[in-house]
């Protein structure tokens, strides 16, 4: 159950450069998801190989351009359309681009910035009897993420 | 053999008849726990509306002054949240379903309390 | 000179159970490319987060889907229990064990009838969704409900099963296992259906690795990819093995699903003797904080659910990916040189299930 899982975050100008290392290295592809934060977007992308289970992790900011992966797994152009049309961000050369198509909504982007209301961390307590005891080093590390 | 592969579910079909229930000629029988309507003996209820707050549809409208409680059948979604959290153990699952109705409005029962 | 057709298949198709659409770009009856497109269905359940708390979301994760139902509130709860340390009873374990396996041979027994159906064998499909009654039956006497089981929480499960109807489990199981053996034999071996599965749809290891195929797509490849060896719930104290075959047509598909029927009946067998006493829930208290990938065999392949929590009780992100999304390459690569007529059955061997590729 808990198996060890790997988060890396990276800089987006060296996304492609691991990528193709992945590739070579003999991972699949498993996922590339999205989320949206207060003012920035963080984009996970997964590979596992032999069960082990691999994540990148970029952050950008609503008005960056993403360098898009499909020249190394064609097969990630539907997630990369599915990231353009439900969130807003745009990714460069996609191999098979639906420009906007993909996810036909009555709103545009109804996961983008504007229309997502992230709940809010509950407020730094001085003695918390009720919560777990590694709880107030998390309670520490939220409202400075969610600053940045 | 493949021309009788199929003999003993062809025999079975011939002796027993269709496996699809006579309805309405003969009731479906439900099980003890199947959730198909949620019942409120309103003698005991004592209106705390912790069942309403708890309910993820709202299906459930519970008022204090004048002693009211009232669901909206068609959006409950028979999850067994509210009989879970009863304090008074006065709600139950029904083991029938709601019987359909024609307007969306009709889905509502009130219950009002007699004498309290 | 060979004339360009554009064919429209589906979103209304009567061999597809939920819609999707495909535009197949053909020449003269072979296909040489095909467009897929989504979101009929569409409904932004990962949106609902922000409505309701942690612990309600249960109700509409098990709704995302129909014939995946426990599998998914299952994915969820085992997310949020690994976030917030919870340790969950094991035999809340081996009874969310018993219910999965459950589910997937109710999955595949009605991807029996319904590729059946779609080369006209409806005899098949009759009988096939008359054994599916007994496991429905099952259902409903251990969880009050036929498909939406609404039995897994945040903690453990909701209701417990006594030992008298685990072994009625297992006896019921057994007599169908010999309705199940007779339907499997005639379809195997039946040899219309052999002329036109075999050698049909054809995709090799490599690509369908390098595609990101998952389930039984894969495992009929010769990928041995199942996500039950990782040993989530009670598998690492059962006897896992999955199903390869290595000729990669829609014959092969077939075949695995069979034989993962009669395998899920032999996992069952396994954890009902061994199940331990105890209690099935335990208390809640608190709220996530963190992220998580909790990774859940579905009858289809692979599922993952993201989980991120910020300490309040709305979560803040919600992901499901589904297996039938990381097919969908791999499918348009199997259609490009396929015959026109040969679409229906190689896309109900994919076994789409398009209301949870759209959450």
């Amino acid at each position: 159950m808990s198996e060890p899982q790997e988060i890396i975050p990276i800089g987006k100008n060296d996304l492609v450069g691991m990528v193709a290392q992945l590739f070579a290295e003999g991972y699949r592809l498993v996922q590339i998801g999205c989320t949206t934060l207060p003012s920035t977007y963080e984009l996970n992308y997964s590979f596992d190989k032999d069960y082990r289970f691999k994540n990148l992790r970029i952050t950008v900011t609503p008005d960056e351009e993403v360098p898009s992966i499909t020249a190394i797994w064609p097969n990630a152009f539907l997630y990369e359309n599915e990231i353009h049309d439900l969130f807003g961000l745009t990714v460069k050369n996609i191999a098979i681009d639906y420009h906007g198509t993909l996810y036909r909504t009555a709103i545009k982007t109804p996961f983008s910035i504007e229309n997502v209301k992230a709940p809010e961390p509950p407020k730094q307590k001085a003695e918390a009897p009720e919560q777990k005891t590694e709880a107030p080093d998390q309670q520490t590390d939220s409202p400075e993420q969610q600053k940045e | 053999m493949k021309w009788f592969t199929m003999t003993k579910t062809v025999t079975k079909n011939l002796v027993n008849g269709p496996s699809t229930l006579m309805y309405p000629k003969r009731k479906r029988v439900f099980t003890k726990i199947t959730r198909g309507r949620v019942e409120n003996d309103i003698d005991k209820c004592i209106f705390c509306s912790i069942c309403s707050k708890r309910c993820p549809t709202y299906a459930l409208v519970v008022t204090k002054e004048s002693k009211e409680w009232e669901i909206d059948c068609l959006k409950c979604c028979t999850c067994n949240l509210c009989v879970e959290v009863c304090p008074k153990k006065c709600l139950s699952m029904d083991n029938h379903y709601s019987p359909p109705v024609t307007e969306k409005t009709m889905g509502i029962h009130k219950q009002k309390a007699g004498s309290k | 000179m060979a004339h360009k057709n554009i064919i429209p298949f589906g979103p209304q198709h009567p061999v597809l159970p939920e819609p999707i659409h495909f535009e197949l770009v053909t020449e003269d009856e072979k296909i040489i490319d095909a467009i897929p497109s989504i979101s009929y269905v569409h409904r932004g359940l990962e949106r609902l987060v922000e409505k309701r708390d942690f612990i309600d979301y249960v109700h509409i994760a098990d709704r995302i889907c129909g014939l995946c139902s426990f599998m998914h509130c299952l994915g969820y709860c085992q997310a949020v229990e690994e976030i917030m340390a919870i340790q969950v009873p094991e035999r809340a374990l081996y009874l969310r064990t018993i219910w999965a396996e459950l589910s997937r041979i109710h999955s595949h027994i009605f991807w029996l009838g319904v590729a059946a159906d779609a080369f006209g064998f409806e005899s098949l499909f009759m009988q096939s969704l008359r054994l599916r009654e007994s496991v429905l039956d099952i259902f409903e006497e251990t969880t009050g409900a036929r498909v939406i089981l609404g039995v897994c929480k945040v903690g453990g499960v909701r209701r417990d099963m006594d030992a008298e109807t685990l072994e009625g489990i297992v006896n019921r199981l057994t007599t169908m296992k010999g309705d199940l053996e007779e339907l499997s034999t005639v379809f195997i071996n039946d040899y219309s259906i052999k002329h036109r599965l075999a050698g049909v749809g054809f995709i090799s290891k490599e690509d369908a690795y390098a595609l990101g195929c998952v389930g039984p797509m894969a495992r009929a490849s010769g990928l041995a990819l199942d996500m039950r060896t990782i040993g989530y719930a009670a598998y690492k104290y059962l006897d896992v093995e999955p199903m390869v075959e290595s000729a990669g047509d829609c014959y092969a598909r077939c075949l695995v699903r069979i034989r993962e029927n009669f395998h899920s009946i032999d996992l069952i067998r396994q954890a009902v003797s061994k199940i331990p006493e105890g209690p099935v829930d335990v208390k809640v208290k608190g709220t996530p904080n963190g992220e998580y990938f909790s990774r859940i065999e579905q009858p289809r392949g692979e599922v993952i659910h993201y989980v991120k929590g910020n300490g309040s009780k709305f979560l803040q992100r919600f992901r499901v990916r589904v297996p039938t999304f990381s097919n969908i390459p791999a499918m348009i690569k199997v259609l490009k040189g396929s015959d026109v007529a040969d679409v229906p059955n190689i896309i109900l061997t994919l076994d789409p299930c398009i209301s949870c590729t759209e959450r």
